[in-house]
């Protein structure tokens, strides 16, 4: 019974704060024994600028109940993927990631997931800024360690099913073009799955339950247009950081989705939720 | 302890190791191949490619002959023969770097003299090759055929793969198995094919044994270098060495971990006799705990200057030699008189692969990173004085002996080797004494060592 009780406590917290552990074990990670080039000033500022633009507009909407999860999540999401050269560029672009939350809606949601949209504006808008694909590299262990980490909090979030329909159609479409028709052997399809940096995307960042279709087939159709993008991007023009990319260009048909297959906006857990939702 | 800089070592230029080549041999009859130290130059902007080839191939030159996919029909001015001398330059000015201090006196924190530098790297050699067309029905094309120092080189477009392999055997060419599923992907992409072999006539007048390096340039979206094609006929585990010269910022891998070697670490001053051994032993070290599957920087610096300098950096004829097509004179002058940076930018990548850990070619990408980084290890040696003396020089040599220990166990973790056998050259009597306890170790041990 008591475990009955324990289970259903986790079952029904705010998946922002698993979210939020995994997060912080990513960073500390990568930090001490990744090899990640990120100062402590750049992770202080960056999460400063999020935390104080998070303030003033709650603030500024009268909307204190709303908390700042979210801030914290879209910090986190810039520490683990922009790098910089110098120390401005992230908390301008933690300011910028965490107004677009609050200017840019469309159907009582923001458009644009904060983390996604950050890292793009970092990329074309600051010089000496980067992403680094290989920073988690590709084996198998740390692989299935992301894989259960992901599941669990996308899981809690009602939100995996989006993980799966990216992974697949992603995967559909790396085999049937380039190992079935190119002929790259199975261990490419392999090694390029196993990247850290896909599946963190897979399980973190594509499943915010805000910026994604509220409607199971809109997330499924969101979900293929995202691989298509991010196949066209680093497959064909030979982008870097496809999936990055995929999910911006993929976030401006979410409204339309969200139009087409109508259902109830997601509310997280433990929050209520108002006409502004965070 | 206060120490100086007194003069900068440098002990190791490439290493000698075992490298790769981004393409592959392909061999007549049963000529022996080896794919030992090979280097590859890549220049890069804006899409525009220049990739010079070198290596140490070893085996008779009427045998050898090089395939490499490019992107498109090269024309003949778009490919050179290279400076072996200018690679020389760029692995030693890249290397990893040995530095020497002088303690000072502790008494009177005076300052001591230092210790010539000396240099040395593995001259280094290439090979390429080429043939001739004859089968149209096996869907090969030979686009176009030149003779370029050394070299005949011919570019083959290739229908399907099994018929550029038929058409390699038929041409008197003996292709590894397999050699047409690693052609496949680079056939489906419409990919052109760059095959050289050495002209012997040719190769004749140049009076010199050493293959030339090959150079070509290209325009392609694709920053990648192909590797694949190069394990095919290899043994084992293979090296390259990867010198990227871009405009702005430090490149790393886009499909691989890219990581930074160990550096600017104090070891012990016996290193600097053995430095080649002691450095190959860390990257064997650094390969092993990453299962080979990264990507190691060994250097990333501004071409226009070093600290210290383990070379000079290369003049801007090198570098244009090397296909720096955007450097132009008189900014580069304008620049360096003004004491900062050239609009170059080196990184110096190795990389150890075999067919299993890379199962793709490597894929880069330019970052805005330009915090310079070079492979540095610094020995220490400790004061000659009396300890006697006054009360600081003891607290020094009370210092001393744990930053010796320190350094020991540096030395032990970077490399894997054992700490006993550190402390026994580190001091070798010293090491015995503490071992026995405080006794003078007795003659003829022969037991020493057995069970390490």
């Amino acid at each position: 019974m008591q475990n009955v009780k324990s289970f259903e406590k986790i079952k029904n917290t705010d998946s922002r704060l698993w979210q939020l552990l995994v997060m912080t074990s990513l960073l500390m990670i990568g930090v001490w024994l990744r090899d990640f080039s990120l100062k402590p000033e750049q992770i202080a500022l960056t999460f400063s600028a999020g935390l104080l633009t998070q303030a003033v507009f709650l603030h500024y909407f009268q909307l204190q109940q709303r908390g700042f999860l979210s801030s914290f999540i879209t910090c986190f999401g810039l520490c683990l993927l922009l790098r910089c050269s110098n120390l401005w560029v992230h908390p301008c672009v933690a300011i910028l990631a965490i107004s677009s939350k609050f200017l840019i809606r469309f159907q009582h949601s923001h458009l644009f997931n904060p983390a996604n949209l950050g890292v793009i504006l970092g990329l074309t808008l600051f010089p000496q800024t980067w992403v680094t694909s290989g920073q988690w590299g590709a084996d198998l262990s740390t692989a299935l360690w992301f894989i259960a980490a992901g599941f669990f909090v996308a899981n809690n979030a009602r939100r995996i099913d989006i993980s799966a329909y990216f992974l697949c159609c992603y995967a559909a479409l790396f085999l049937s073009i380039r190992v079935f028709w190119y002929g790259y052997s199975l261990d490419v399809f392999l090694h390029q799955f196993e990247n850290g940096a896909l599946l963190l995307f897979t399980f973190f960042m594509i499943t915010d339950p805000l910026t994604i279709p509220r409607h199971r087939t809109g997330r499924a159709i969101h979900a293929a247009l995202v691989a298509i993008f991010a196949y066209l991007w680093q497959y064909v023009f030979y982008g870097n950081q496809g999936i990055i990319w995929g999910l911006f260009f993929a976030s401006f048909f979410v409204p339309l989705w969200n139009y087409l297959f109508p259902a109830p906006l997601y509310q997280w857990r433990t929050l209520s939720v108002g006409a502004l939702n965070d | 302890m206060i120490k100086k800089l007194c003069l900068l070592f440098l002990a190791l230029a490439t290493p000698n190791l075992s490298q790769a080549f981004c393409g592959f041999y392909v061999a007549k009859a049963d000529a022996s191949l080896y794919n030992q130290a090979s280097q590859v130059a890549m220049v890069r902007k804006d899409g525009k490619t220049v990739l010079s080839l070198m290596n140490d191939y070893q085996g008779e030159l009427k045998d050898f002959a090089l395939v490499i996919p490019v992107p498109q029909i090269l024309q003949k001015k778009q490919i050179h023969i290279g400076d072996a001398a200018i690679f020389k330059h760029l692995d030693d000015f890249s290397a990893p770097r040995l530095v020497e201090y002088h303690d000072d006196n502790p008494c009177q924190m005076a300052e001591m003299a230092a210790a010539p530098a000396a240099d040395a790297a593995a001259p280094l050699m290439m090979r390429a090759g080429m043939m001739k067309s004859e089968a149209k029905k096996l869907g090969v094309k030979v686009e176009a055929e030149y003779t370029i120092g050394e070299y005949d080189i011919v570019i083959l477009s290739a229908k399907e793969s099994n018929g550029l392999e038929k058409w390699l055997h038929l041409s008197g060419y003996k292709i590894p198995k397999g050699a047409h599923k690693a052609l496949k992907p680079y056939i489906k992409q419409g990919l052109k094919f760059f095959v050289a072999k050495v002209n012997l006539k040719e190769q004749i007048k140049t009076g010199s044994k050493m293959l030339r390096p090959l150079q070509f340039a290209f325009e392609s979206p694709k920053f990648m270098l192909p590797i694949r094609l190069g394990m095919i006929n290899a043994k084992g585990a293979q090296d390259l060495m990867l010198y990227v010269l871009t405009e702005k910022g430090r490149v790393e891998s886009n499909n691989y971990q890219t990581l930074k070697l160990p550096s600017n670490i104090d070891i012990p001053v016996y290193i600097k006799d053995e430095f080649p051994a002691f450095y190959k032993a860390m990257f064997d070290k650094q390969v092993k705990e990453q299962n080979m599957h990264a990507v190691f920087t060994e250097y990333f610096w501004n071409m226009g200057w070093c600290d210290p300098c383990a070379a000079e950096p290369l003049n801007p004829d090198e570098l244009k030699q090397l296909g720096v097509f955007w450097l132009d004179e008189n900014s580069y002058a304008a620049s360096r008189r003004g004491g900062g940076g050239v609009p170059v930018q080196i990184t110096r990548l190795h990389v150890r692969y075999d067919n299993q850990s890379f199962p793709e070619d490597l894929v880069f990408q330019e970052t805005g990173d330009t915090e310079n980084f070079q492979g540095r290890y610094v020995l220490h040696h400790a004061w000659d004085g009396n300890p006697e003396m006054c009360p600081a020089a003891k607290e020094y040599f009370k210092q001393l002996a744990v930053r010796h220990e320190q350094e020991a166990k540096n030395l032990a973790e970077l490399t894997g080797w054992n700490e006993d056998d550190i402390a026994q050259k580190m001091n070798p009597e010293k090491a015995q004494y503490i071992e026995s306890g405080g006794k003078k170790p007795a003659k003829n041990q022969w037991w020493r060592g057995i069970w390490k």
